[in-house]
């Protein structure tokens, strides 16, 4: 039985309407949220942080909305979980097929994952998730959990 | 009668997005007659777990000049170019 995406998210994760200059900015404020509800280790923020340095997660769509899925290695995490942010002015992410070239995102999926097989359903809704564009584009819009529940089936 | 091959999926950490890949990639293969056998690394660790692989496909930049042929792609993340992807890794796998 597939679980919706939504159930997977912790409410005390998802940020709406995020005013942050950087995206070293939304990962901290994601990760200290992660950190909160127990996902995570202290040294999540500053793995993903540095990992997003060396291999970027910005995803280009070709539209109005691009994402980045931050993430990093297991022993950061002490249980699978997402955090959700939706930026109010975009921010730089580096393309994670091409380092050098700049993606302006304004929606992020924070990941903490440690086992790939238990996590492939929640990785491939996250990923249908960003393929709609308009589920992106509602998520922008949401005001409320509400709004966000109603489109991550 | 399917064809065997071995491909080795890559991305940052070796967990996230080569997974999505990697299901995505066996699923599509499976039905155009090519049975794969996937493995999974981060991309640091392409060059030594190649051993054996027939392809490499990837979702962040490899190290250059591997001596197994390779193909990075975001379609299977983002959507965009996906046929083309897959037909890009059918014509890698039956070369």
């Amino acid at each position: 039985m597939t679980q919706r995406l939504f159930t997977q998210i912790d409410p005390g994760a998802i940020v709406l309407g995020v005013e942050a200059g950087d995206r070293e900015t939304v990962i901290r404020l994601l990760a200290d949220r992660l950190l909160s509800g127990g996902y995570v280790k202290d040294s999540f923020a500053d793995a993903v942080i540095a990992r997003e340095a060396a291999m970027p997660t910005g995803l280009p769509l070709g539209r109005a909305v691009n994402v980045a899925v931050p993430h990093t290695d297991p022993e950061h995490v002490l249980k699978p979980g997402i955090a959700l942010a939706t930026l109010a002015t975009p921010v730089a992410f580096a393309n994670m097929e091409d380092p050098d070239e700049a993606v302006e995102v304004g929606l992020v999926f924070l990941m903490a994952l440690n086992d790939k097989d238990r996590q492939i359903e929640m990785l491939q809704q996250i990923m249908a998730t960003i393929q709609d564009e308009a589920a992106v584009m509602g998520l922008m819009q949401a005001a409320s959990l509400d709004d966000v529940a109603a489109i991550l089936k | 009668m399917s064809i065997k091959k071995r491909v080795l999926f890559a991305c940052g950490t070796g967990i996230a997005t080569s997974t999505v890949v990697s299901h995505a990639v066996v699923e599509a293969m499976k039905e155009r007659g090519i049975d794969i056998d996937p493995r999974q690394c981060k991309a640091t660790e392409v060059r030594s777990e190649l051993g054996g692989m027939d392809l490499i496909v990837s979702t962040t930049q490899l190290p250059s000049e591997l001596p197994v042929p390779s193909i990075v792609t975001l379609a299977f993340l983002t959507g965009m170019g996906k046929a083309e992807a897959l037909d890009k890794i059918e014509a890698a796998l039956r070369a």
